[in-house]
């Protein structure tokens, strides 16, 4: 008997509870050649900010121990070419759209919020406040609880009351479910947890480092733990607020310790580099592996590591 | 369209500083032109060395005695591609085929030169091949660094109307680079059309003599990439539009042949101050 493999992140409904990870999926395209991007729980699209933008010089990757580092620097064509383009594709291919949003300042989330309110193909917004690859380290706004907090409610503001809306963390911080608390009480119905950790290579040769933004966000294998663990602190101090798991998730089991930990739904990132088909796979082995462990339901196991904690 | 395959390594071959990888498996060759590439898997499914390792294609061919295959040329530079060339004959590998946009081809019979450096040559037999099918005469310059690291000479001499090589250290033929030959082989055999494949710089020097004499070159790229589907954004360079505007595009997926005028390329490696989007100020 096949378990029931629907979730929810607070008001967005999945049919299956695998999504792609922001950044690694672009807008969904791409990756329909290697599986049907409509069987698993949604595409979370590459953050779009507002205006074009080039996104850093090359190199822009280097591979480190299970894990790489990325320096793209939020590459994208600007929210109007997206929703002309990209939104418009994946409503007509009838895929569940969380749209990933990225502004250089408050007053910018509003403005991309506003665009694409009531728009029939957004299924959730992910706010990025996050991104690690930005000239202005002031600027990741969830680096503070207050910057952090005005980003969501100033998105909050701008799109209908019914939109769900995550919040996307940033595990570099001294306390991240204090992040957590001050987004939720902003009006985030929930967080994608977590973006890159900021990291650097140095080239052996000429003894500088290797990405042209000097610094990068990593990603992979090697942060697994790190996120595995944020998850579990926000589920252990908001146990109802979704969660939407990430980090290094490589196969099912993976994903099933973020769901065990608190997620309510995981996203693939990184993975799909190595393996375009990860998505879909990691989502059958995950299903299969819930199954074998004798629960009837995802919703089943998100928590039970939790399970005799106070 | 890209086939994901689960694909026999049935040969593996050293060839001077090269390995020579043959690789089986339903679909392998399914759609595969001159100039796309393949990415490759490197390790187990819990290798540390998460991303795939891109390769020119050197041959494909979709009915052969052992099923479909696909030919690829690796020269061993880091853990990654130590590992392919390690790899045993029957080993199972995941190969990603075709990707990118292939070399175009003249719609009427043209003088073309096919010019590569190192293990660039990697798809010009292949290349010259479909060229000579459509009734183009074939120049080819090979040039490396060393007599070792030229690949497919033999092939190669065999097919072209007029063929030349270039080493570093004057091992074997000319000494100097692909780039010191093209002049006179361009005005013995009336070239029309340009193709190359090889390192940036002998790309841009190729990309500067074709345009110089007002002939269209296609270059093949080599940019370090994560995914090699698109989805990444790792692999970009400047590349001038058809509406003049310089955008930074993937080589996975807009290229890895860009026409030679339309790239960039003194400003790889930089975002050109008048690209779409470029940083006002203080950089992204």
């Amino acid at each position: 008997m096949a378990i029931d493999s629907a979730t929810s992140l607070a008001k967005l409904n999945l049919i299956a509870p695998v999504l792609t990870a922001s950044g690694c999926a672009a807008a969904g395209k791409e990756l329909d050649q290697f599986f049907d991007i409509t069987k698993i729980g949604g595409i979370v699209t590459k953050s779009i900010m507002l205006e074009a933008r080039s996104g850093r010089p090359t190199p822009r990757m280097a591979e480190t121990p299970s894990g790489m580092l990325n320096s793209i620097g939020l590459q994208g064509p600007g929210i109007d070419s997206f929703i002309e383009k990209d939104l418009a594709w994946l409503h007509e291919r009838g895929v569940t759209t969380i749209v990933s949003i990225a502004g250089n300042n408050i007053e910018e989330f509003g403005r991309l919020a506003s665009k694409l309110r009531d728009h029939p193909a957004v299924a959730a917004i992910e706010i990025n406040i996050s991104c690690p690859n930005v000239a202005n380290r002031g600027l990741v706004f969830a680096c503070n609880t207050e910057s952090a907090a005005d980003v969501v409610s100033v998105v909050r503001r701008n799109v209908s009351p019914g939109m769900p809306l995550l919040a996307k963390l940033s595990p570099d911080v001294t306390d991240i479910v204090e992040i957590a608390q001050s987004v939720k009480a902003a009006g985030a119905d929930g967080v994608s947890v977590i973006n890159t950790l900021l990291g650097m290579v140095i080239d052996q040769k000429t003894l500088r480092p290797v990405l042209g933004g000097r610094t990068g966000g990593l990603s992979g294998p090697a942060i697994r733990p790190v996120a595995l663990r944020c998850v579990f602190q926000i589920h252990a101090a908001m146990p109802s607020f979704p969660i939407l798991g990430m980090g290094g998730i490589r196969n099912g089991k993976d994903a099933l310790e973020f769901i065990a930990a608190g997620a309510s739904a995981i996203s693939v990132g990184t993975a799909t580099f190595g393996d375009p088909s990860a998505p879909m796979r990691i989502q059958n082995e995950l299903l299969q592996d819930i199954e074998n462990h004798g629960f009837e339901s995802v919703s089943d196991v998100i928590g039970v590591a939790h399970k005799g904690d106070n | 369209m890209a086939n994901q395959v689960k694909a026999r390594l049935i040969s593996n071959k050293k060839v001077g500083s090269y390995h020579h990888l043959i690789f089986a498996g339903d679909g392998i060759a399914t759609g595969v032109r001159p100039g796309h590439f393949a990415a490759v898997a490197v390790g187990d499914e819990n290798s540390p060395m998460i991303l795939r390792r891109a390769f020119s294609i050197h041959k494909a061919a979709e009915i052969t005695s052992r099923g479909s295959t696909l030919e690829l040329i690796v020269a061993a530079h880091g853990p990654g591609t130590s590992w392919l060339v390690a790899q045993q004959e029957g080993a199972i590998i995941d190969v990603v085929a075709p990707l990118g946009k292939p070399f175009a081809l003249p719609k009427t019979p043209a003088n073309c030169l096919l010019v590569a450096g190192g293990y660039g040559s990697a798809p010009m037999v292949y290349l010259a091949q479909e060229l000579i099918a459509r009734g183009c005469k074939v120049d080819i310059i090979f040039g490396a660094g060393t007599e070792s690291k030229l690949f497919d000479v033999l092939e190669a001499k065999r097919l072209a109307r007029y063929f030349e090589i270039t080493t570093d250290d004057g091992s074997v033929g000319t000494e100097g680079r692909v780039s010191t030959a093209m002049p006179a082989m361009m005005a013995k055999g009336e070239t029309e059309a340009i193709y190359a494949c090889g390192p940036m710089p002998m790309l841009q020097s190729v990309a500067d003599l074709a345009s110089k004499s007002n002939i269209i070159s296609q270059c093949a790229v080599e940019e370090s990439m994560a995914c090699g589907i698109g989805v990444c954004m790792t692999c970009v360079l400047p590349v001038i539009g058809d509406d003049g505007i310089t955008r930074m595009v993937r080589s996975c997926t807009d290229g890895p042949v860009f026409r030679g005028d339309k790239v960039r390329w003194d400003e790889i490696g930089t975002v050109p101050a008048d690209c779409l989007g470029a940083p006002k100020s203080g950089g992204h």
